[in-house]
């Protein structure tokens, strides 16, 4: 088993989806912040065989965690204070998603304007459905539909 | 500074102060007759239009305003590609108030974002029509002397039709609204049209023959069912008759049933129907230059 040093504050993002972690990593923007942060691909898991976990080391005020809800709902967020966990985080859907995902609706302005930021909103809170600000072209993983 | 790129953009009340507006300037035009004295209107057309183009310009003429333009896009910089959001940046240097019509979906949100002046959706591709749909709710208002209380039918292509998903969105707002939704299997109003009804708890009936319920409906709004929707040649022949409005289905309606068109017909109201008191396609297109005359005396904010 390998392992990562305990981290005195940040977060630990537990349950990712395998493979999922360096996605993670970058909508976080974790790559833009000078901190520590490990990587843990394919750790062995009994929920799920499988699972990536991202350990963060910064100030727990610095990093905004909303998009995690919208990528994947069932990552679990342990804040970490003075080496100890102080809260279990539980995130609402962003009302906005922006520069995450790209509006795949042909007939879209966003495919032929240049430099137009890809905004989503949430149009349906218990659906989890998220439309083009644009087009309002409904997102979901496979396509855009209706 | 407002815009107009969806029905929604504007409130249940603010709808009620422009169709007042609208109604006063049918009433007594000449009173409105300098008020954009000076003012220029931008109709940036990048496909082709005959209504909505001659009415946003006929209500600035009407207003005393001026209008320039282009009427498609290979005669504007768009065919050298420059974007939307250069386009209207330039014309806010030249123009008071802009109406924009392209194919692409969200064109006018994009104008809207980057514009100096207020701006106007025309239509962007299947997306939203917003002036029609005001257009459709004064007619109603005026031929009904109300929005609330009523049952209407919507026929012909319920799911393309960027027409009738605005009116119905427009409608859900208003009290004690019943849809009643006309259209072969293929066709139907989208899942989240009917998603978006049951929500909000508002009634609606899908039928698939015209005649079947027309005797119910306090107003019925046609459109029109295009061949090509058709998955093939025999569904298409054996459906079209379904949506093709005539005298004898024009019997079994009651009398005071106005019927509603976005135009352009083709064939699915039969001329035999113009003559009769309860077509009011052609009037709605009158109203459709009051409602555009308020708008842009709105939007300008002259009234």
């Amino acid at each position: 088993m390998l392992n990562v040093g305990k981290i005195e504050e940040g977060f630990v993002l537990d349950h990712i989806k395998a493979g999922k972690s360096l996605e993670l990593y970058h909508h976080l923007g974790l790559d833009k912040l000078d901190c520590t942060v490990a990587i843990i691909k394919n750790a062995r898991s009994n929920a799920m065989g499988k699972k990536d976990i991202l350990k963060v080391e910064c100030n727990i005020n610095t990093l905004n965690l909303d998009v995690l809800a919208f990528v994947d709902p069932d990552i679990t967020i342990n804040v970490i204070k003075n080496g100890e966990i102080i809260e279990k985080k539980s995130l609402p859907l962003p009302k906005e998603v922006k520069g995450i995902i790209r509006c795949t609706n042909p007939r879209c302005i966003s495919t032929i304007e240049q430099e137009l930021p890809q905004i989503f909103y949430l149009a349906d809170d218990h659906r989890a459905i998220y439309r083009c600000r644009y087009c309002d072209a409904a997102y979901n993983p496979n396509g855009i539909t209706g | 500074m407002r815009h107009l790129i969806t029905p929604l953009d504007f409130s249940v009340g603010e709808l009620d102060r422009l169709f007042d507006l609208a109604d006063d300037m049918r009433e007594h035009q000449e009173r409105y007759a300098h008020l954009c004295d000076g003012k220029k209107l931008a109709s940036l057309f990048y496909e082709p239009s005959t209504r909505t183009r001659l009415s946003i310009e006929t209500a600035m003429l009407n207003l005393g305003g001026r209008t320039m333009g282009f009427s498609d896009a290979g005669s504007s910089s768009a065919a050298k590609g420059e974007s939307v959001a250069d386009t209207i940046r330039t014309v806010s240097c030249f123009a008071d108030i802009a109406a924009i019509r392209h194919p692409k979906e969200g064109a006018a949100t994009v104008a809207a974002q980057f514009s100096r002046i207020p701006v106007i959706n025309a239509g962007d591709g299947g997306h939203q029509h917003p002036t029609q749909t005001l257009t459709d709710l004064l007619t109603i208002r005026n031929l009904k002397n109300r929005l609330s209380s009523l049952t209407i039918g919507l026929c012909g292509d319920l799911k393309f039709g960027r027409t009738v998903h605005s009116l119905v969105n427009a409608l859900a707002r208003y009290q004690d609204i019943r849809f009643v939704f006309i259209s072969p299997p293929e066709l139907r109003m989208p899942d989240y049209i009917t998603e978006f009804l049951d929500d909000r708890g508002i009634h609606y009936e899908e039928y698939i023959r015209l005649e079947e319920v027309i005797g119910k409906l306090d107003l019925l709004y046609m459109t029109r069912v295009q061949r090509e929707r058709f998955f093939n040649e025999e569904d298409y022949v054996r459906l079209r008759n379904f949506y093709i409005l005539d005298a004898e289905k024009m019997s079994l309606a009651k009398n005071d049933m106005f019927v509603l068109h976005p135009l352009p017909r083709v064939n699915e109201i039969s001329v035999e129907v113009d003559n009769d008191p309860r077509a009011a396609y052609f009037r709605q297109v009158q109203f459709g230059v009051y409602v555009r005359m308020a708008l842009i005396a709105t939007l300008l904010e002259l009234v």
